[in-house]
């Protein structure tokens, strides 16, 4: 994580994909990289976690169990209060796509490690996934009835050429929004936090100016812990957009 | 002109960007405490929209500065 002072280390090497093990399929480069691991290891973690929280399945939960069924009542509420109990059939997924993320930024603030997310590839399949449910689940439970979400009611006639295309395009650039968000709040905070943590190496190294040194260091702690809050924060957006959409396929468009 | 120049210059011109999430976080942060003082007992409820907002307005903010880093690092 400290970048050198002699300037050895660009602020996005952290982001570099290294092959692990090299595998081609059909041409196709599917090679095992750091980034496959690290989320291996995020999967392996959430199950590990929620298998032994939920081993003992007491009905008065000890401490472990107690986080397990915080963080599972946490999703269901938002869950309801987004799309209602029609949408609880979406729980799983939402659920599955919030920790995930979660874990996967929370990771990433460990210095030294790679952080997943910081990769538009990963969140851009995550956010066409499920634009993608969107629009399937939408189309299956509405049926051409489906596209009513992008003429607003109460418009008039006159200003439907106008106002249609406007909600065709707000509704391809969901998908887009939703994944550049996460990524670029997960790519600029990590790269911030380098740049400051390399302030510190820099003045270390200036001679009399060494005693500014623990001035970027302090705004390094602090912009620490904002990212943490924001790894923590992103995870929780990612949901409620997630279930907002949800709502749109669940219930039609009527807005 | 130097490309390099032009590199600097297009990081910070981008870095304005940031304004504009300064203005909404200011806006939204104010009219929240506004909104809390006068109705204390009503602001823990909201504390999870305030959340919401400051993520959505935050990463608006982030995008600028994205560019920016991307302008003086990758390219």
């Amino acid at each position: 994580m400290a970048a050198g002072a002699d300037g050895g280390h660009s602020p996005i090497a952290q982001f570099e994909l290294k092959t692990l093990v090299p595998l081609k399929i059909f041409g196709v480069d599917a090679s095992f990289t750091n980034s496959s691991l690290y989320m291996l290891l995020a999967t392996g973690l959430v199950i590990a976690f929620l298998m032994t929280a939920m081993r003992s399945r007491a009905l008065v939960p000890g401490r472990i169990q107690s986080v397990a069924e915080m963080i599972y009542e946490f999703v269901a509420s938002t869950v309801r209060e987004n799309v209602g109990e029609q949408g609880m059939k979406f729980f799983p997924l939402v659920f599955a796509l919030f920790i995930f993320v979660l874990v996967l930024n929370l990771i990433g603030m460990i210095p030294g490690t790679f952080t997943v997310t910081s990769h538009i590839v990963i969140t851009a399949a995550m956010a066409l996934l499920v634009i993608g449910i969107v629009l399937v689940y939408g189309i299956a439970q509405h049926g051409l009835g489906f596209f009513k979400l992008f003429v607003p009611s109460d418009v008039p006639m006159w200003l439907l050429p106008i106002m249609v295309p406007i909600e065709v395009i707000s509704f391809i650039s969901r998908p887009i929004s939703l994944s550049v968000r996460l990524f670029a709040n997960m790519l600029a905070g990590h790269i911030a936090l380098k740049i400051f943590a390399g302030f510190v190496g820099t003045l270390v190294f200036a001679g009399a100016w060494k005693v500014l040194a623990p001035l970027p260091l302090a705004l390094t702690v602090g912009l620490t812990a904002l990212e943490f809050l924001v790894a923590a924060l992103q995870a929780y957006v990612f949901a409620v957009l997630t279930c907002i959409y949800l709502n749109d396929a669940v219930h039609g468009g009527h807005h | 002109m130097d490309p390099i120049a032009a590199k600097y210059i297009g990081a910070g011109l981008a870095c304005l960007g940031m304004a504009g999430a300064g203005i909404g976080l200011g806006n939204l942060f104010g009219q929240f405490l506004a909104g809390a003082l006068r109705n204390p007992s009503a602001a823990d409820g909201q504390r999870g929209t305030l959340l919401l907002g400051f993520a959505l307005t935050e990463a608006l903010g982030i995008f600028s500065l994205l560019i920016a880093l991307l302008l003086l690092f990758a390219v």
